[in-house]
C-alpha cells in the first residue's frame, strides 16, 4: 500500500512544487504509514490534499495510488475525482446540511444497487462510529465531535484505499481536540488505511503520524520519520514548525563547536559539525540551570506564568542588548530567575537554511 | 368588473417565472465559473434589463420580434407572433425580471461551500446528482427569493409589456395596463378598486420574501 505524488502547479503569485511517498522506504517493516504534512497556513497544504483527490488539476507531474495511476501529466491520464477512491475529511467535514446523517452517509453509497445493501452498509458505518442513534439528525444539530464522526462514517461508507485529513482538528474547541486525536488515531488502527493528515499542529502530527513531511511555500523540504524528525529537523524552517523556539546564525568553528555570533557564544556540540549548517537551533525547555556544559551567564531575565510552567526570556550576558531575546521553559515552583543557563551538547540542533530541494 | 386582466397576468408572470427560473440558474451557474474578463462582460449584458427603462427593453423586442423584422417575419410564417397577443407579454416579462433571478441565484451559488461540490464528488456522486440534490437545495433560499422577487415584477410589469402587446380588452389587459387605461379613460373608482388589488398582492409577496429570508 503506498501514495506517491509528485505535484507541479502554478497559481501565479504561488508555486506548489510537493513530492510526497508514504511507501517504498528501505527496511521499513510496518503495515500502516500515517503521513503527516507540516506548514504554516498558506503553504500549499490543502492544494497537496485537493490535488491527491482531483479536486484541483496539477500542471504537470504524477500521482500514484497503490500501483493505481490517477494522474500522469506526461500520459495524459487524470481520473475524475469519483473513480480515485479517496476519502477526504473536510476541515469543516462539508456534511450537506439539508440532509440527515443517515441520508449523508447514503451519498456513499451511490454505486451500490439494491436498496437493502444500501441500508445495511450505512448501518453498518454509523454503528461503527456510534452515531446510528442519531441518524436522523441533521448537521447543524451535532457537536463538533459528533460532526467529525459523521463525515468518518460517510468515508467509511464510501470505502476509500487512502484517507485524506485537512485539519481535522481545527474546527473543534480546544478541549476536545485531544480526546478526538485518540478516536482518530482509533479510527486509523481500525481502517487499516494509509492516512495524509494535513496540520499546522505539531502536536497533532507528532500523535498521528508515523512520517512527516515539511512544507514550506508548497515546497515539500523534508519528509522522515516522524520521531527522527522532532530530534533532529536538519532545516531551519521544519525547527520552527516543530516549535523550536531559540534560532541564531551559526559557523563551524574548531572540533565539534559552533560559534554564534549574535549570541556571542561557542556551543560544544558533542558531534560532527557538516560544512553547510547556517543556524543552531535549542528548544525552550533544553535549558537548565542544572547543566554544566555549554553553561553561560544570562542577564535581562523576565519571567511569563503559564498554567502549568514557567516561560523565562533573558539574554545572554555576551548578547547585543538589541537583540532578540530567547526563551527557557521550565517546571513551575521555582522563584528566583537564573543566572547561568545550560544546554547538553546533544540537544543543540544543527540546521541549515534550506532544503536539498531548493538547492538543486 | 371582468378578472380578465388578473387572469391575464397570473398567467404571464407564471410562464415568464419559469422561463426566468430556468435560464436564470443556468447563466448563473454557468458565469461563476468564466474567467473574469469575461464575467464581467455577460453579467453587464444580463443585468442591464434592471436598469433601462421598461420601455427600452420594449423598444428591443420590438426590434427583433416586430413582424417587419427579419427574425419576427421567419416567426411568423410558422404562426408564431410575440406582437399584440399575450404570449408577447411573458416575452416582455421575463426580459425585465431576468435580471432579479440571475442576481439573486449568482449570490446565492458565489456563497456556496464548494467543499460541499467536493464532497460529494471524492463519495463517488455524479456532476448531476451534485447540482441538482446538493447546490440548489443549499442556495435554496436564496433562489426561491430570487423567483418570488422575479415573480413579483413579472406581475407588475407595464413598460415593455405596453409596447410589445399593447391594451386590447379580454385579450392583452394585464392589471398595470389596465390601471392606466382605466385611470386615463376617468373611470376612477374601477382603477382604485385594480389597485387595491395590486396592493394586496404585492404585500403577498413581500410577506412571502420575509418568510424565506428567516432562517429555518
Amino acid at each position: 500500500m503506498s501514495l506517491f505524488a509528485d505535484i507541479k502547479k502554478n497559481f501565479g503569485s504561488f508555486q506548489l512544487n510537493v513530492r510526497l511517498d508514504t511507501g517504498g522506504r528501505a527496511g521499513d517493516s510496518r503495515a500502516q504509514t500515517v503521513l503527516g504534512i507540516l506548514g504554516a497556513s498558506g503553504a500549499g497544504k490543502s492544494l497537496t490534499l485537493k490535488c491527491i483527490a482531483g479536486l484541483i488539476r496539477p500542471d504537470a507531474g504524477r500521482i500514484v495510488l497503490n500501483g493505481r495511476t490517477l494522474f500522469d501529466s506526461e500520459k495524459r491520464i487524470d481520473l475524475p475525482p469519483r473513480k480515485r477512491h479517496v476519502g477526504y475529511l473536510f476541515q469543516n467535514y462539508a456534511l450537506f446540511p439539508h440532509m440527515t446523517v443517515y441520508e449523508n452517509v447514503l451519498c456513499a453509497l451511490s454505486a451500490e444497487k439494491s436498496r437493502a445493501a444500501k441500508g445495511e452498509a450505512a448501518k453498518q458505518a454509523l454503528s461503527l462510529m456510534e452515531l446510528w442513534e442519531l441518524r436522523d439528525r441533521r448537521p447543524g444539530q451535532l457537536s463538533g465531535g459528533q460532526k467529525q464522526r459523521a463525515a468518518l462514517s460517510r468515508i467509511i461508507a464510501s470505502r476509500p484505499e487512502i484517507l485524506l485529513f485537512d485539519e481535522p482538528f481545527s474546527a473543534l474547541d480546544s478541549h476536545l481536540r485531544e480526546k478526538l486525536a485518540v478516536e482518530l488515531q482509533l479510527f486509523l488502527q481500525h481502517m487499516d488505511l494509509e492516512a495524509v493528515i494535513v496540520s499546522h499542529s505539531r502536536d497533532e502530527i507528532y500523535k498521528l503520524c508515523s512520517d512527516t513531511a515539511i512544507l514550506e511555500q508548497g515546497t515539500v523540504l523534508l519528509q522522515k520519520d516522524t520521531k527522527a524528525l522532532f530530534a533532529d529537523p536538519e532545516i531551519l524552517a521544519a525547527s520552527i514548525l516543530t516549535g523550536c523556539k531559540n534560532h541564531a546564525a551559526a559557523v563551524p568553528a574548531s572540533g565539534q563547536r559552533v560559534f554564534v555570533p549574535e549570541w556571542g557564544i561557542t556551543l560544544e556540540t558533542g558531534r560532527e559539525i557538516p560544512a553547510d549548517i547556517t543556524h543552531v537551533g535549542i528548544r525552550a525547555h533544553s535549558f537548565s540551570e542544572e547543566i554544566s556544559e555549554n553553561a553561560f551567564p544570562v542577564k535581562d531575565t523576565a519571567g511569563t506564568e503559564e498554567p502549568f510552567e514557567q516561560l523565562i526570556r533573558f539574554r545572554y550576558a555576551s548578547q547585543d542588548p538589541s537583540s532578540e531575546m530567547l526563551w527557557q521553559r521550565r517546571p513551575k515552583g521555582n522563584e528566583h530567575l537564573p543566572e547561568r543557563l545550560g544546554v547538553r551538547p546533544a540537544e543543540v540542533l544543527l540546521l541549515r537554511k534550506r532544503g536539498f530541494l531548493d538547492e538543486c | 368588473m371582468t378578472l380578465f386582466p388578473l387572469w391575464n397576468s397570473i398567467r404571464i408572470a407564471f410562464f415568464s417565472s419559469v422561463i426566468v427560473f430556468f435560464t436564470g440558474i443556468f447563466l448563473a451557474h454557468e458565469i461563476v465559473k468564466l474567467p473574469r474578463l469575461l464575467k464581467g462582460v455577460l453579467d453587464t449584458l444580463l443585468t442591464l434589463p434592471l436598469v433601462l427603462p421598461p420601455t427600452v427593453c420594449g423598444y428591443f423586442l420590438l426590434r427583433i420580434f416586430g413582424l417587419r423584422r427579419p427574425l419576427g417575419a421567419f416567426l411568423a410564417r410558422y404562426g408564431i407572433s410575440f406582437v399584440m397577443n399575450w404570449q408577447g407579454g411573458i416575452l416582455a416579462a421575463a426580459l425585465v425580471s431576468f435580471p432579479l433571478m440571475y442576481r439573486t441565484a449568482r449570490g446565492a451559488f458565489e456563497g456556496f461551500d464548494e467543499d460541499l461540490a467536493g464532497a460529494g464528488k471524492t463519495l463517488g456522486l455524479s456532476d448531476t446528482f451534485i447540482f441538482w440534490r446538493i447546490r440548489l437545495p443549499v442556495c435554496r433560499q436564496g433562489i426561491l427569493a430570487g423567483l418570488v422577487l422575479a415573480f413579483a415584477r413579472a406581475l407588475g410589469e407595464y413598460g415593455a409589456t405596453s409596447m410589445l402587446i399593447g391594451y386590447t380588452p379580454g385579450r392583452t389587459d394585464t392589471i398595470s395596463t389596465t390601471v392606466y387605461q382605466l385611470w386615463r379613460t376617468g373611470n376612477d373608482l374601477m382603477a382604485m378598486r385594480w389597485v387595491l388589488l395590486n396592493l394586496l398582492i404585492s404585500a403577498v409577496v413581500l410577506i412571502f420574501i420575509n418568510l424565506l429570508e428567516r432562517k429555518p
